[in-house]
């Protein structure tokens, strides 16, 4: 340890004009290697976000054309465009894909990309780590989708419920190919969320204590914290069933004193908290594009923070309403529904912050804020039916019909999707440096909005006429053949608007308005820089004394010079307080994350065929780490404190 | 005949209750849909206005006053809404211990056990002798509680008549039950509930409530065992099902066939349907099923049968005959 210079304090105004020669050695220590090395090699975060959002984004589409081809089979009675092998297929690789390869893995990339710079850090706390995650969960999606090409797919449910997902019920490697994503996905889960909670308690720019964090970045911070704790149950689970199936363990085999129902408890467990861990982050998104097409901070911001925090805890309370039709006592059923009900609470409060942020600011209605009045209007819905299916009586009916599908569409997609769709709007300036296209966003959100609607809203009343879920065809005397051809017209629409979007992309790419640092006039941080940002993100280190610097500091932000620009240097600061407390020598780009992700996918994979996996992956996976620990001459890591003034 | 069953394939909805525990489910579903559509007016509303409203030119976003009123609006909210959720709770609390309350006097014993994909029914009795098994079929008397014991042979199933009662999973090595009651005369169609493999689609169960009296004479007519037919054709048929691999798997009582790995065929003839409610039980139906049951449902356990065509006429008067 050595004390060197203490950080200069600059006048205000330096954020985006340094001179030449810093941004040029900045450049030069931060920059992506060339060609196609460099990018295999990079640790960049916006880069690996960005690769986890096309990646994310590639696997919403292939499970949005799962959903229309069972649509398509559904739209008649007694149809034949898919048996009951392939449907059983098609709709866990839809429950599957949009679960674990596209809201979780989005959400975390979104969070990935933006923190880092909401909070004014040059990258995220574990880069290599962060490029580890992306490998472990593209090779995941692309195993999942190799099996399913070879029509070795899961068919057994994105829940995967014992005794029929196990070896008695479902011989050969289906339900083994399901048991090993959830592996890959939540290791790449677990990795993203101990680099976030590292990043926003440690590399936040010098002012920024907890009580000024963006709303974006508190929802992260507590999705991160809900996936430190869920994702460790589903890892048990899925691993108990691979055992089971694998060398003839018998956690979940009734004969030999395993039990059934233990599945159900740990899954949901997850399972639950899962729902939330989407749909948080998206709450973040809405508060930052409410504050800033309105023009005034979000309304309540403790009110703001406690609501995510609550939402958390109180995610974890709710998983047996999964299970009421399993036979649990009265009693304690009654508890369950009563957080299922409590839930509702912080929901509540945030729409009516929102609410009263959007009353008393200067509404914009821009395509962003379009998909957050749609978020309320759809979310509200799918609230509404959450607090019916609370209750048990009514839960026995409507579960695992129809009506449940339509609710949780309306929770995620109203709640989650929207709010993202807006995201990409809204920050799509900020990643390219060209603005979407507004007629084409009006056109795709009024066309999701109306598809959406149109596809299930019919289902809450198919449930009600008896409809089950995951039934691959129904008999025309049932009478349901009409709601379900609408429903499947809808898609149709649903669809339309995707590829709305990716025209408006497309075409943006290509030849959208140029958006300069901050198109949209908002208050954070991620607006202060280049669009795209440069690899360091921040020539300087913005200081922050408010919640909404940007606005506070209209004539430019105040910001500390004194990080190293010829070496990798990112500025640590306190947990709670954000005073600069020490340098940190990051890491320079490397291949080990991406050898360490193929010998975990070579160890993953091959568990599924032979127990030896075991002992040769881990051994694999320990050269791999060791080659990525190995200390190198060049790297002496040290960590500088910074003087401080008494 | 007892052949009650006019509707095909039965009743099948959450909002037409004929029982007491189907309809205390629905008299939950009212005022919480109302309770919902008046929220959602007024949030939405709110939403509107405050998106929409006329600004004065001038107006400054934020003043503290503003503020402090817009806390008094939003906490006012909330509490409107923690006292709604608070009722819906009580109201739903009271009305599940409604549901699961001891059922009255002397109800009727069932034993439903779930096997992929059909369900098998035995009615229980303190003699051996005059226990009944059936399959994809109850048959229960008008406004007497029917208490079922819920079991399963493979994977976990869900047992549901939304006219009568809300879901129940028969769960591998756990015990379940639940009651009902039919308080009119009808059929009321069961869907197979929980995701079970291929034939999760098509596994269906009537059950048809009849008056007190029809259901006896039901009852005592199932505990007969079958009558070697005296038709020559028949005669024929029954000693093609008994020659070849149907005994394997399907019981008829009264013959040496006693297997019990697919449904009980000793009174087949009087069910309304085949394959658990997939198809009417009509001869011709009956013969498309025997020959190739894949065809009508991939993936279901029973093998084709090829059996030439006098063969097949033969079976089919035996199994006319299972009355």
């Amino acid at each position: 340890m050595s004390i060197t210079t203490p950080l200069v304090p600059h006048e205000p105004g330096r954020t985006s004009e340094p001179p030449a020669e810093v941004v040029g050695r900045l450049e030069e220590t931060w920059r992506h290697r060339p060609g196609f090395w460099g990018w295999v090699c990079s640790v960049e975060h916006k880069s690996i976000a960005t690769r986890y959002i096309i990646t994310a984004v590639v696997f919403f589409i292939l499970g949005g054309i799962e959903a229309a081809v069972m649509r398509a089979q559904l739209a008649r009675p007694e149809n034949g465009v898919l048996g009951p092998d392939a449907y059983n297929q098609f709709f866990t690789m839809h429950g599957s894909t949009m679960m674990f390869l596209f809201a979780v893995p989005v959400m975390d990339a979104m969070g990935l990309y933006l923190v880092p710079l909401m909070i004014g850090t040059r990258n995220v706390a574990f880069p290599r780590l962060n490029a580890y995650g992306y490998w472990v969960y593209l090779f995941g999606g692309l195993f999942l989708y190799v099996m399913f090409f070879l029509n070795t797919g899961p068919d057994v449910g994105w829940f995967a419920y014992v005794p029929l997902a196990g070896p008695e019920f479902t011989p050969g490697k289906r339900a083994d190919v399901w048991a090993q994503l959830v592996t890959f996905t939540e290791v790449s889960a677990l990795v993203a969320s101990v680099e976030m909670i590292v990043t926003i308690f440690k590399q936040r720019a010098p002012g920024m204590t907890l009580g000024r964090l963006p709303l974006f970045v508190w929802a992260m911070l507590v999705q991160s914290f809900m996936v430190l704790f869920a994702m460790p149950w589903v890892a048990t689970a899925s691993q108990f069933l691979a055992m089971d199936r694998l060398i003839a363990t018998h956690f979940f085999n009734p004969a030999e004193g395993g039990d059934a129902l233990l599945w159900q408890h740990l899954f949901w467990f997850f399972g639950h908290p899962e729902v939330y861990i989407i749909f948080v982050p998206a709450l973040g998104f809405v508060s930052m594009i409410v504050s800033t097409f309105t023009r005034r901070q979000v309304f309540g911001y403790p009110a703001m923070v406690l609501s995510l925090v609550a939402t958390a805890f109180l995610g974890f309370g709710l998983w047996v309403h999964h299970m009421f039709a399993t036979g649990v006592p009265q009693l304690g059923a009654s508890f369950f529904t009563a957080a299922s009900m409590m839930i509702a609470i912080p929901s509540g409060v945030q729409i009516f912050c929102w609410v009263a942020t959007i009353w008393s600011g200067r509404p914009r209605f821009t395509t962003p804020f379009l998909f957050v009045l749609g978020f309320v209007a759809l979310f509200l819905i799918g609230g509404f039916t959450g607090v019916m299916v609370a209750s048990i009586p009514f839960d026995l009916q409507v579960h695992d019909t129809y009506f449940v599908v339509a609710h949780f569409h309306y929770v995620l997609i109203g709640g989650a999707v929207f709010p993202l769709f807006g995201a990409f709007y809204y920050w799509f300036p900020k990643a390219t440096g060209r603005m979407l296209d507004e007629r084409l966003g009006r056109w795709n959100f009024w066309l999701f909005f109306i598809g959406m609607n149109l596809t299930f809203f019919p289902m809450h009343q198919l449930g009600f006429e008896g409809m089950p879920r995951r039934v691959y065809t129904y008999l025309a005397a049932t009478g349901w053949g009409d709601l379900n051809l609408l429903a499947s017209a809808g898609a149709v629409v649903i669809a339309a608007s995707v590829l709305v979007f990716l025209v408006n992309v497309a075409r943006s790419l290509r030849s959208g308005a140029r958006a300069g640092e901050n198109p949209w006039g908002a208050e954070s941080l991620e607006w202060a820089t280049a669009s795209p940002p440069r690899p360091y993100n921040f020539a300087y280190i913005p200081v922050v004394d408010g919640r909404a610097p940007l606005w506070e500091h209209p004539e430019g932000l105040p910001v500390v010079e004194g990080l190293r620009t010829d070496v990798r240097e990112v500025l640590i600061t306190t947990m709670l307080d954000a005073e600069p407390d020490s340098r940190h020598r990051h890491p320079e780009p490397s291949v080990w994350p991406l050898l360490a992700a193929i010998a975990s996918t070579v160890f993953f994979v091959a568990l599924i065929f032979t127990p030896w996996a075991f002992p040769i992956g881990i051994a694999l996976l320990f050269l791999a780490l060791l080659g990525w620990a190995w200390p190198r001459g060049e790297e002496h890591r040290e960590e500088r404190m910074i003087e401080r003034e008494a | 005949m007892l052949q009650a069953v006019t509707q095909f394939p039965g009743a099948h909805s959450v909002l037409a209750p004929a029982g007491p525990q189907a309809r205390m489910a629905e008299s939950l579903w009212n005022p919480m849909y109302a309770v919902s559509i008046v929220v959602y007016i007024l949030v939405m509303g709110a939403l509107f206005w405050a998106a929409f409203r006329r600004r004065r030119a001038d107006e400054p976003a934020v003043t503290p006053e503003r503020e402090r009123t817009l806390r008094r609006v939003v906490t006012g909210a909330t509490v409107a809404t923690t006292i709604v959720l608070f009722v819906f709770l009580v109201l739903n609390v009271s009305v599940g211990r409604a549901v699961t309350a001891h059922p009255g006097e002397n109800p009727i014993q069932l034993l439903v056990t779930g096997h992929q994909w059909w369900w098998e029914v035995q009615y229980r009795d303190s003699v051996p002798q005059r226990w009944v098994t059936t399959a994809n079929e109850i048959h229960v008397p008008v406004g007497r509680p029917v208490v079922v014991e819920l079991r399963s042979s493979d994977v976990i199933h869900s047992i549901w008549p939304p006219n009568l009662s809300g879901k129940h999973d028969l769960i591998p090595g756990n015990e379940n039950s639940f009651w009902f009651q039919a308080d009119s005369a009808g059929v009321y169609r069961t869907e197979c509930a929980e995701f079970c493999g291929h034939q999760h689609a098509k596994m269906s169960l009537l059950v048809v409530a009849q008056h007190p009296d029809s259901f006896a004479q039901w009852l005592t007519q199932q505990r007969d065992t079958a009558r070697t037919p005296t038709d020559t054709l028949a005669l024929k048929g029954r000693a093609v099902f008994l020659g070849s691999s149907c005994v394997m798997c399907h019981a008829v009582a009264g013959t040496p066939a006693g297997s019990r790995i697919g449904p009980d065929l000793t009174h087949l003839a009087s069910r309304a349907t085949i394959a658990a409610g997939t198809l009417p039980n009509t001869p011709g139906n009956l013969a498309g099923w025997i020959v190739d049951p894949q065809r009508i449902k991939p993936g279901v356990l029973m093998p084709p049968n090829q059996l030439d065509p006098e063969q097949l006429q033969a079976l089919l008067a035996y199994l006319e005959t299972l009355r």
